[in-house]
C-alpha cells in the first residue's frame, strides 16, 4: 500500500487532533515529592540504589543549576516556568527488577503495543509492499529499551548483544554493572555545566540509555530507545551515553510519544555521543511530543542537549532527526570533530504546524585536521508556527583542511507561518573551506493541483509534495524509520492548507 | 448518442475579470472534439475550469458530466470519475519517483471508485505496457515527477498517465507543443489508441498538423472566451489557411 494512502487512512482514525499517541495509560505510579532541592536529588539517587560517586556527581551539578540562567536567545516564547511546580521522578509501581517481560505491568506492555513498538523479541517485518522496483526488504531485527516516565521498563536482545560484546542496558543498570565505563564518559562531551538544561539533566537525570561497542565490533542489530512520558506534571530527563570504541560501528534509533494533555510538560534530555578511531555512530531520532492543540494548548517543551564527540582519527559521527512533535523545540545535535580526518553529519527534517515553535539545527566544531562536515536541513512550516534553523560551523586554528558543505531548504505552507535561518560561521583557519547554501520557498499551488487532477486529496497532495521535498534527509534514516517517518509527515500536516 | 459533457452558456471571472463569456460546448460518448482559437481566447480556462483547479470564480452557466453537476465535484472526484486533463504546462514534483507518483495517483482514483488497489506485480506490469508503447525508458520513471525532463518528455508523461488512468474524458492542451516530429507521432498513436466507444478528447491545439494524426469529428472555433463556430474536421483546414481575423471580429 502506498504510504500516502495509509496515512490517510489513519488520519480518519484520528480524532479532533491529529495525535495518534495522545492516549493515557492508567497505571499507579511513585512519585517523588513535587519540587527541586538536594532532598529531591538525594532521593532519585536514592531510588536508583547509586554508589556515593554519582550521588556527588548529581549534587555538584544541582548546586551550579542553582547559579545558572534559562537561555533566552532561542527565537520561541513562553511562559515562565516553575521549576517547583514539577515532578522530577515518576516510576511505574510496583517497582521490581524485571527479568522477564511477564514480570512488566500488562498496561505498560499494552500501551508499548498501541505505540507499535515491539517489546517481545522479535523480528520487526517491513511493514509495507516493496517499492516498485525495490528489492523486498528482509526482516531485520531492532533491540528496544524502553523507557517509561523516569524508568526504563525493558530492554530486548539483551543476551544475543551481550555474545556481541554489546552493552545496552538502561544507564540506571550502567552505573551498577559498568561504573569504570560511566564514570570515564559520562559528562565528558556534556559536562554538567554546559548549559542550564543540561545542568538541570545532570542533576535529576531519572534513566536512558548506555550503549558501549567494544573494538572492533559491528553492532550486529539496530538498537533503539522509545521514550512514553505518561505522567501529569512530570519532567523527563532522560540521558543517554553511547561509546563506540575503536574500528566499532552501532546505528541507534530514538522514538518518543506523550499522552495529550492541556499542561506544558518539560522534557530536557542530554544524550553524550563518543566515537573513538575509526568508529562509527549513526544516531536517528523520530520525535513525536504531544505538539499542543489546533489552539496552541498543551504539549511538549522539548529542550534537549545532543552532542558527539569524534574522539578519534577517523571516526564519523551522523545525527538524523525528524521532528514533528513538541510545543517548543530546542536542540541543536552537535559534533565535536576532534580526531583528525572526522566527519560529522546532520541531516534534518523539522515540521511545525498549529502554534508550534521549533528553534533547531547544529554546531559543527571543526578542531582536527582535515575534518568536514555536512548539514542536510529540509524546515516546513506551516498553520501558525515559527521554524528557524540555527546553525553553527567553525574551524579552530589547528584544524586545517576544513571543509563543511551547509543546504538550507524551507517550505512554507500557507502565508501565517514563518521560516527563518541563522547560520553562523566562523573559520580561524585560513584554509577552511565553507559552503552554505539556503532556499525558502512556498508550496505551489500549481503543483498542488496538478496531484489533484490526477486523484489525490488536498491532503494527500501536501504530503506528497512535502515528501518529496524532504526525499534526501529520508534515505538516511534506517528503512523501518523511514517508512514510519513518512506517515508522521502527512500526519503532522494534517489540516494545514485550505 | 448520449452526452458525456455538456457546457452550457459558462461564465468565468478571474480576478474580476470575465474570461468566458457564456461559452457552450457539448461533447458526445466518443467523439474527438478539436478547440483552436488564438491565444488568450481561453482555451486553457475552459479546461482548468472542468478539471476544477482553484482560482475561477464561475458567475452563470453550468457543465454536466455523464448528467452530473461537475461544479458541485472536487477535483480530485473529478478525476476519479474520469476527467483528465494533460496539461499544457506540466509541473515538476522534486524528490517523488514518477513510478511513485503513478502509483498513488491511480490507487487513490481507484479507492475513491471504491475498486482494490492494484498489486504491485499488476501495476508494474501495466506501467511497463503503457511506457514501452510510448517509448519512455523505465530509468525515466525513476526521477522525479517531470524534474530534468526535456519539454516533449514531459508532454509524453502527461500521455502516459493518461494511458494507465484509462479516463471517460481527455483534455490534451497543447499536447502538440514541444514534441518533435516522431514524439508527436508516437505521442499521437497513444492518444489514438485510446480512442474508444465509451471515452471522448478533447484536443487543443493551434496546429493543422496534429489533426492529421488524431482526426477529430468536430472542430470548434474559441474567439474571446466564446465558442463562435463549430464544423467538421475541413474546418481546420480552412482555419490553417485563413487565420482567426473574421472570427475576432464576430466576437467582439
Ligand atoms: N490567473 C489569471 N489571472 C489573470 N488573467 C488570467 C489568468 N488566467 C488566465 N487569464 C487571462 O485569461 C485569458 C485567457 O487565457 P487562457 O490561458 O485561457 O488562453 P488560451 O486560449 O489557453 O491561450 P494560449 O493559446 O496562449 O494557450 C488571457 O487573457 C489570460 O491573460
Ligand atoms: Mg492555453
Amino acid at each position: 500500500m502506498a504510504a500516502v494512502q495509509e496515512t490517510v487512512d489513519r488520519v480518519r482514525q484520528i480524532d479532533v487532533d491529529q495525535y495518534r499517541y495522545g492516549f493515557e495509560t492508567l497505571i499507579e505510579s511513585e512519585k517523588a515529592p513535587k519540587g527541586l532541592s538536594e532532598d529531591i536529588v538525594r532521593f532519585i539517587s536514592a531510588k536508583k540504589n547509586e554508589p556515593d560517586w554519582m550521588l556527588q556527581w548529581r549534587l555538584e551539578a544541582y548546586r551550579r543549576w542553582l547559579t545558572m540562567v534559562e537561555p533566552t536567545w532561542a527565537r520561541v516564547d513562553y511562559p515562565k516556568i516553575d521549576f517547583q511546580d514539577l515532578y522530577y521522578y515518576a516510576a511505574p509501581k510496583p517497582k521490581k527488577t524485571v527479568g522477564s517481560l511477564d514480570e512488566i505491568d500488562p498496561e505498560i506492555l499494552k500501551t508499548y503495543e498501541k505505540l507499535g513498538i515491539p517489546l517481545r523479541e522479535v523480528a520487526i517485518l517491513e511493514g509495507v509492499e516493496p517499492r516498485p522496483g525495490e528489492p523486498d526488504t528482509p526482516s531485520r531485527k531492532i533491540a528496544v529499551d524502553a523507557v517509561f516516565d523516569s524508568v526504563s521498563v525493558a530492554t530486548t536482545f539483551q543476551a544475543e548483544l551481550k555474545k556481541a560484546g554489546v552493552i545496552f542496558m538502561p544507564i540506571s543498570e550502567a552505573i551498577k554493572h559498568h561504573p569504570e565505563l560511566v564514570q570515564k564518559y559520562l559528562g565528558s562531551v556534556v559536562p554538567t555545566s554546559d548549559n542550564f538544561y543540561a545542568t538541570l539533566n545532570s542533576a535529576v537525570f531519572s534513566d536512558g540509555s548506555f550503549v558501549y561497542v567494544p573494538p572492533g565490533v559491528r553492532c550486529p542489530m539496530e538498537l533503539s530507545t522509545y521514550f512514553r512520558i505518561n505522567e501529569r506534571n512530570t519532567g523527563q530527563f532522560e540521558r543517554t551515553l553511547i561509546i563506540a570504541d575503536k574500528g566499532s560501528y552501532v546505528s541507534y534509533l530514538e522514538g518518543c510519544t506523550a499522552p495529550q494533555r492541556d499542561e506544558n510538560q518539560l522534557h530536557a534530555a542530554v544524550v553524550e555521543l563518543v566515537a573513538m578511531d575509526d568508529a562509527e555512530i549513526k544516531y536517528s531520532t523520530v520525535q513525536n511530543w504531544y505538539p499542543g492543540n489546533s489552539e496552541g494548548k498543551g504539549g511538549i517543551y522539548n529542550f534537549v542537549t545532543k552532542r558527539g564527540d569524534c574522539r578519534g582519527a577517523n571516526s564519523k559521527i551522523s545525527w538524523t532527526q525528524v521532528e514533528t512533535g513538541s510545543a517548543i523545540t530546542w536542540k541543536y545535535p552537535s559534533c565535536i570533530l576532534r580526531g583528525d580526518n572526522s566527519r560529522g553529519e546532520f541531516y534534518s527534517i523539522a515540521i511545525s504546524n498549529g502554534y508550534q515553535q521549533v528553534d533547531s539545527g547544529t554546531k559543527m566544531i571543526h578542531l582536527g585536521k582535515n575534518t568536514s562536515s555536512r548539514i542536510i536541513s529540509k524546515g516546513i512550516a506551516a498553520g501558525k508556527s515559527q521554524n528557524t534553523y540555527r546553525g553553527l560551523v567553525t574551524a579552530h586554528r589547528k584544524a586545517t583542511g576544513a571543509r563543511n558543505f551547509t543546504a538550507c531548504d524551507s517550505l512554507l505552507i500557507g502565508d501565517q507561518c514563518g521560516a527563518h535561518t541563522v547560520p553562523y560561521i566562523e573559520a580561524k583557519n585560513a584554509s577552511a573551506l565553507f559552503e552554505h547554501e539556503a532556499t525558502t520557498s512556498k508550496i505551489s499551488e500549481d503543483v498542488l493541483f496538478y496531484c489533484i487532477q490526477r486523484g489525490l486529496s488536498q491532503e494527500e497532495a501536501v504530503g506528497l509534495v512535502v515528501n518529496g521535498f524532504v526525499k534526501d534527509v529520508l534515505q538516511q534514516l534506517p528503512m523501518e524509520f523511514a517508512v514510519e517517518a513518512q506517515k508522521l509527515i502527512s500526519i503532522s500536516l494534517e489540516g494545514s492548507v485550505g | 448518442m448520449a452526452a458525456l459533457l455538456e457546457v452550457k452558456d459558462l461564465q468565468v471571472s478571474v480576478a474580476d475579470r470575465e474570461i468566458l463569456h457564456g461559452l457552450t460546448l457539448t461533447v458526445n460518448e466518443g467523439e474527438v472534439h478539436a478547440i483552436m482559437g488564438p491565444n488568450g481566447s481561453g482555451k486553457s480556462t475552459l479546461s482548468h475550469v472542468i478539471a476544477g483547479k482553484p482560482g475561477y470564480e464561475v458567475t452563470g452557466g453550468q457543465i454536466l458530466f455523464k448528467g452530473e453537476d461537475l461544479l458541485e465535484m472536487e477535483p480530485n472526484e473529478r478525476a476519479a470519475k474520469g476527467v483528465f486533463l494533460a496539461f499544457q504546462y506540466p509541473v515538476e514534483i522534486p524528490g517523488v519517483a514518477t513510478m511513485n507518483f503513478l502509483r498513488t495517483a491511480l490507487n487513490a482514483q481507484r479507492k475513491a471508485r471504491g475498486e482494490d488497489e492494484l498489486s504491485t506485480p499488476d501495476f508494474l506490469k501495466r506501467v511497463r505496457e503503457v511506457s514501452g508503447s510510448l517509448g519512455i525508458p523505465q530509468e525515466m520513471l525513476k526521477r522525479g515527477v517531470n524534474v530534468g525532463f526535456s519539454g516533449g518528455e514531459k508532454k509524453r508523461n502527461e500521455v502516459l498517465q493518461m494511458a494507465l488512468f484509462q479516463p471517460s474524458l481527455c483534455i490534451l492542451d497543447e499536447m502538440d507543443s514541444g514534441l518533435d516530429i516522431d514524439a508527436l507521432r508516437i505521442a499521437s498513436e497513444g492518444v489514438n489508441a485510446l480512442r474508444a466507444p465509451n471515452r471522448s478528447m478533447v484536443v487543443i491545439t493551434h496546429y493543422q498538423r496534429l489533426l492529421d494524426y488524431i482526426v477529430p469529428d468536430v472542430v470548434h472555433v474559441m474567439s474571446k472566451g466564446k465558442v463562435v463556430r463549430s464544423g467538421g474536421k475541413e474546418l481546420a483546414l480552412e482555419l490553417e489557411a485563413n487565420g482567426y481575423a473574421q472570427y475576432q471580429e464576430a466576437a467582439a
